[in-house]
């Protein structure tokens, strides 16, 4: 309770200063092919939603990737490494223009740009995918995890697939 | 077009039927050809669900092929497809998905269409000051938008180039119409949702790929691991009496391990899901699990448990095709039956844990195709012809496309 205590009393500057590290971490994970340590970012009962925007402005509730608490994120990890069929590639993760919105029932609302580059053999990098991050983090422990990640992304048409997280 | 000569090279090789050549996935002049003659063809494309326009004014900006057209709700109640090309100039002056409008306005020079597709306004038809202007004898009735022939079957819209294709029952024929109706029963469509991926490989491969069940159980781990579809469930394959639509069905049956088993490499008993919400099916429809059913010249209707989706290809040259899915499910489903249908969603889509290894697949095929036109693909899986089969060990409906294709391509 006391960390919460402490989030909650935090400066606006020490809050932003602690989500950059939570993002900066996050895309560090995936970008280095950590999957197997990103449901940790998440609470156990998480929703985790990667959104075409067109859906996302329309209301309409279909996501393009749908993992629900954090079995649903180690069944994506499983995906990944055991059962999906893909071509090599790297993708990396820029994360940018970190927005709090506030505190609301013990939830912080986050919203940040996000690009991903695409790397795959004989091709040369790509903008994957553009969006923007709709969080809402909780403090569990001594650290900020994500209670809802929604990636809402513009880049309707996916290149081929999206196999990596976001 | 049409005389055998213009496509000199282009000979269908030995073994007719059980081959495919490789040219025909490559080649811009057989691109071409399967434009003017599938797509704007004697064929029915699927091209909008009714419940995407269910007012007046409302439309969907879609292709044809390579066609850009827009389907319209008009004020009374009809619907309309006509090209997305103004009758001036050729400017694609539609270019939102989805919206509502009264009529639709040209950027360029403002040439108004109402939601007909007829021509309702010229800016400065009689000129300016007594001067320019349109000749005295311009009529807009002869410059409105090219209109296509349009049929509704419960829910699900489809366009027409030709004046004189079929009637669309006649065109599914009776197998097909039925398995039509199982999912357009007559039930109200509710759009999910849109996913949309650019896929660089031809599109006949993906008509491939969902008339061919041999690779089910072998490319997808993920299906077989989890006990959704193995070589040894019971199943079929259904196909028109022309062999240009095909459905791949299937049902629950007993999982055990098997003889077939031993087979799949990709079987891996020790794999288990934390998550099992996405694998709880409902038993919905009649007798079958599982029905993909691929109607020429342009759709997929996905039915795999109770994910409902129209898989509409839109071709982007020969090496490239957008796969434009719209997910969907029925107005009157309760809220536990929306969920399931969202959750199962993961397993299809640019993201889906089975149909992702599709995509890529397709890619290294057109990869290994594309630099060899000479050479050619072998399906003698199940025979070298093709007919209805009571197994998924098949790649009839595969044979029976291009039974058709050479037909309509004159190859």
């Amino acid at each position: 309770m006391a960390a919460a205590e402490r989030y909650l009393n935090m400066s606006a500057r020490d809050l932003r200063l602690e989500l950059e590290e939570v993002y900066a971490d996050y895309a560090g994970c995936l970008d280095e092919d950590r999957f197997e340590d990103w449901p940790a970012f998440f609470t156990d009962d998480c929703i985790y939603k990667i959104i075409p925007r067109e859906n996302f402005d329309r209301g309409l509730p279909l996501a393009t990737w749908r993992s629900e608490g954090r079995g649903g994120l180690l069944d994506r990890v499983v995906g990944i490494r055991k059962t999906m069929m893909y071509a090599p590639r790297y993708m990396r993760r820029m994360i940018t223009g970190i927005r709090i919105l506030g505190w609301q029932d013990g939830e912080l609302s986050v919203r940040a740009n996000y690009l991903a580059l695409e790397t795959l053999n004989d091709e040369t990098t790509k903008v994957f995918n553009a969006g923007q991050y709709q969080d809402k983090l909780v403090v569990v422990g001594e650290h900020l995890r994500f209670r809802e990640k929604l990636c809402i992304f513009d880049t309707l048409l996916i290149p081929n697939t999206l196999i990596f997280p976001l | 077009m049409g005389d055998k000569p213009a496509f000199p090279d282009y000979v269908w090789p030995e073994g007719g039927l059980s081959r495919v050549p490789y040219w025909a996935y490559s080649d811009p002049e057989i691109y071409k050809r399967e434009q003017e003659r599938i797509f704007c063809g004697k064929s029915w494309a699927y091209v909008a669900l009714e419940a995407e326009i269910p007012n007046a004014g409302d439309y969907k900006r879609t292709f044809i092929g390579d066609k850009p057209v827009v389907v319209t709700r008009d004020e009374a109640g009809g619907i309309n497809v006509f090209e997305n090309r103004c009758a001036h100039r050729g400017v694609q002056f539609c270019q939102k998905h989805l919206g509502n409008t009264p009529e639709f306005m040209c950027p360029y020079h403002q040439w108004t269409y109402n939601l007909k597709g007829d021509l309702i306004g010229v800016p400065f038809r009689r000129g300016v000051k007594q001067q320019g202007g349109m000749p005295a004898d311009f009529d807009t009735k002869d410059h409105g938008l090219r209109k296509l022939k349009v049929v509704a079957r419960n829910g699900a819209i489809f366009a027409s180039f030709s004046d004189d294709v079929e009637p669309f029952e006649a065109y599914l024929g009776t197998s097909m119409l039925a398995l039509y109706d199982r999912v357009f029963n007559g039930r109200q469509i509710e759009v999910l949702g849109y996913s949309r991926q650019l896929i660089p490989a031809n599109w006949k491969l993906m008509f491939e790929n969902i008339k061919d069940p041999y690779h089910a159980s072998l490319l997808h781990v993920f299906l077989v691991s989890f006990g959704l579809f193995r070589a040894d469930s019971p199943s079929k394959v259904q196909m028109d009496p022309t062999g240009r639509h095909g459905a791949l069905v299937s049902w629950k049956g007993e999982q055990a391990k098997t003889e077939a088993l031993a087979d799949m490499k990709s079987f891996n008993a020790d794999f288990k899901l934390n998550d099992t919400t996405m694998l709880q099916p409902h038993r919905e429809f009649p007798e079958f699990t599982v029905v993909m059913t691929t109607l020429w010249p342009n759709i997929i209707i996905q039915q795999q448990s109770n994910t409902l989706a129209m898989r509409q290809l839109i071709t982007r040259g020969p090496g490239e095709f957008e796969l434009a899915w719209t997910f969907f499910g029925y107005a009157d489903d309760d809220a536990e039956m929306k969920q399931r249908r969202l959750r199962q969603a993961n397993l299809m889509g640019p993201a889906g844990f089975v149909s992702a290894d599709d995509s890529e697949v397709m890619k290294y095929s057109q990869q290994g195709i594309g630099p060899s036109p000479d050479a050619e693909g072998v399906m003698e899986m199940g025979g070298r012809e093709w007919q209805d089969e009571p197994h998924m060990v098949t790649e009839c409906a595969i044979r029976s496309f291009y039974d058709y294709y050479r037909k309509v391509m004159e190859l």
